[in-house]
């Protein structure tokens, strides 16, 4: 296994730059989800990695080497496509043993490898069945085999369960992540669905229109997101943004929004008179008739155990997660309490998240 | 809109049974969801009640109208498929417009575009109606085919997955608007998903669908907190339901026959002081959810971890059951 190292990598179709300038680098060992909208260029800098696309400028390492210009197949490199294809006519021992037999393995390897992989992956006790009569999960896993079998260097993996159905999806996450956590394997994983990459993922990269707009471990993100667009595009709901014109002074410990003051982790940076958001996350609201920051109920959305009150306020819709137990009526006019601690001040112009003691000791991708 | 009834509907494909006597009312102005895995037979449901396909028994009524026999295009029902198609070469308005320009309609022109507009502004796509349709994005494209049901004013809306192919962000957003849109309009809607968040946030009630079969029908909060077996237990919650056997918590009420029990988060106390019965495994940090991994001798459970309840991984824990679900050696409910 081996780390990824990638360089001012950039990527042109075009007058269109699908891939601007990204730097990162994954650790040996560690799990990278890729995760944005489509077109956001996720795909195009896992198939560069992968050697399906060649950059525009730029370099990427692997373990070390330069591999920038190499061959897909000189890369020692597994991906796994959206869509597993197996081949049909054999057995699962013969379908996971097939990239080892390509490359002329010893039978007697073959059959260790082969079976070490099935073990790990809990379909041992399939190895001579047919594959076409295989249920979906099962199928999966032995695509999954067919890939581990051959000890790359690493993963890259491309939506693999994006065509699942949604209560089978939640179960391959968990084997996945549970794989990873026994072999190890350097990973990066694209997808646009943040659920998938908070459950999985050591780091993960969020991208927008060809741009890394944060790099760090998925709390890391999700507490304290570098741009309103990360910290709109993860959460479900997503971040709630109450806006409000004021300017900022280093020091200051309090916002004022819709004419209620609001303390907040304290602000370390001047900021000019302009636009600006409070950031509160739908579980970081509380309702308590003493607040003096009112809205009326406009919806709720059942979860079972939770549901999701949206709140009409002057600037918009705010969403709370509040246990499933308590009743509004709609129209009722509520008070919302906010986790001081929590909140984030983001510049609407420049969508960026205003320094605070929330942030300090935090690393921006 | 209208009432529709299925009664007693069967349906074969050569030996595989794809619906087995299934008894199902939607009721005028409600929203059905139909909730299962892939070959459940909910697509079938849809296209039996739309004309694409024929039932081999029971009865299909619309509005008090037995349709057995009748077109698809007789039924006055709106299909949105997951795929949405759009007419390349129209613009969004006449998208739109398309179903109403047909001889069997005829309606006025001031009528059509009155129609068009109120259905494009509902769907947020009135700033796009001159587009050519092949010059949107997926949301905006899947909005202009739900849009293109609307004008229509059917008897019943029947959508199957219609959000499936969507970014998740974006069918987060278009679930809640759908919802709006259907009460707005009071709109009889008969939806199919495979995602239990899609299926609790917009039914009225949901029905859950197993091997062709009604397995229990009733409104999320019935659906969740009483289940009439295991199968229904495990198809709403997140995290899953914990099905432990009878015995791993101790627990003095289990009722005769109880082999199974089903814990969801608001059924486990935990308590760190007292007797401990056992351990903190990991905590899985999700965002807005962290799941809590607990550890009974061999059992594992997840719940939702509580914010304001300190654990790290290692630490003992009392664990004790709050009034949970008991099921039998069958999977039914026991009581």
């Amino acid at each position: 296994m081996a780390e990824i190292r990638i360089e001012n990598l950039r990527k042109e179709f075009g007058s269109f730059a699908a891939v601007e300038d990204s730097s990162f680098v994954v650790r040996d060992g560690e799990f990278l989800a890729l995760l944005g909208p489509s077109g956001c260029g996720k795909t195009t800098t896992l198939r560069m990695i992968a050697g399906l696309e060649l950059p525009t400028s730029g370099k990427i390492f692997l373990a070390g080497e330069d591999v920038t210009l190499n061959r897909a197949r000189e890369r020692d490199i597994a991906f796994v496509f959206q869509l597993f294809a197996l081949y049909p006519h054999m057995n699962v021992r013969k379908n996971i043993g097939f990239p080892l037999l390509a490359q002329g393995v010893s039978k007697a390897e073959i059959r260790s490898r082969v079976e070490e992989t099935a073990r790990l992956l809990q379909i041992d006790h399939i190895l001579n069945k047919s594959v076409s009569g295989l249920a979906g999960g099962d199928r999966q896993r032995v695509a999954l085999g067919r890939a581990i079998v051959r000890r790359p260097k690493c993963f890259l993996m491309d939506e693999p369960l994006g065509t699942l159905d949604a209560e089978f999806r939640d179960l391959m996450v968990r084997e996945l992540r549970e794989l990873h956590n026994r072999i190890h394997a350097t990973t990066v994983y694209v997808t646009h669905d943040q659920l998938e990459a908070m459950a999985m993922a050591d780091k993960i990269a969020v991208m927008n229109h060809g741009i890394i707009e944060q790099f760090g471990s998925p709390q890391e993100i999700y507490n304290r997101p570098a741009t309103m667009y990360v910290a709109d595009f993860i959460g479900s709901p997503p971040m709630n943004f109450l806006r409000f014109k004021a300017g900022l002074q280093k020091g200051t410990r309090s916002v004022s929004v819709e004419g209620v003051d609001i303390t907040v982790p304290e602000i370390h940076q001047d900021v000019a008179e302009g636009e600006l958001a409070l950031g509160v996350r739908p579980e970081d609201i509380r309702f308590s008739d003493a607040s003096s920051l009112r809205g009326a109920v406009y919806g709720s959305e059942y979860h079972g155990t939770n549901q999701i009150v949206a709140v009409e306020m002057a600037e918009g819709l705010v969403k709370a997660r509040v246990p499933a137990d308590q009743n509004f009526r709609i129209g009722e006019k509520v008070g919302l309490e906010l986790n001081h601690d929590k909140l984030c001040v983001f510049d609407c112009t420049s969508g960026r998240a205003v320094p605070s003691s929330r942030y300090a000791g935090a690393h921006h991708g | 809109m209208a009432e529709v009834i299925l009664k007693e509907i069967s349906k074969d494909y050569g030996d595989t049974r794809a619906l087995s006597n299934l008894d199902l009312i939607v009721a005028d102005g409600e929203c059905v969801v139909l909730l299962g895995p892939t070959g459940a037979g909910k697509t079938t449901t849809l296209r039996l009640i739309a004309g694409l396909e024929r039932a081999d028994s029971g009865r299909i009524t619309i509005g008090g109208r037995d349709v057995g026999t009748e077109a698809p295009a007789a039924r006055d029902v709106a299909f949105v498929f997951q795929q949405y198609s759009l007419y390349p070469h129209l613009s969004v308005y006449e998208n739109l417009a398309f179903p109403l320009r047909s001889p069997a309609r005829r309606l006025g022109k001031d009528d059509i575009d009155r129609r068009v507009r109120d259905v494009a502004r509902m769907v947020r796509i009135d700033h796009k109606l001159e587009n050519r349709s092949t010059r949107l994005s997926g949301g905006e494209m899947q909005r202009v085919a739900i849009g293109r049901a609307l004008v229509r004013r059917p008897a019943i809306f029947l959508m199957d997955e219609p959000l499936s192919s969507l970014d998740a962000k974006l069918r987060a957003e278009l679930r809640l608007e759908l919802k709006r849109i259907q009460k707005e309009l009071g709109a009889t809607l008969l939806y199919v998903t495979h995602d239990q968040i899609e299926a609790m946030t917009m039914a009225d009630r949901i029905g859950i669908l197993a091997e062709g079969r009604l397995v229990q029908i009733g409104t999320p909060r019935e659906i969740y907190s009483n289940p009439a077996n295991t199968h229904v237990a495990a198809r709403l919650g997140q995290p899953h339901i914990n099905l432990i056997p009878v015995d791993v918590i101790p627990d003095s009420r289990a009722p005769a026959g109880a082999r199974t029990v089903g814990a969801r988060t608001e059924h486990l106390d935990i308590s760190l002081v007292g007797n401990a019965n056992a351990h903190v495994d990991w905590v899985e940090h999700l965002g807005d959810q962290n799941h809590l991994h607990i550890k009974v001798g061999d059992c594992k459970l997840i719940t939702l971890a509580n914010p304001y309840l300190p654990v790290k991984p290692g630490d003992k824990i009392g664990l004790r059951l709050k009034n949970p679900l008991y099921f039998g050696a069958d999977g039914n409910r026991v009581y």
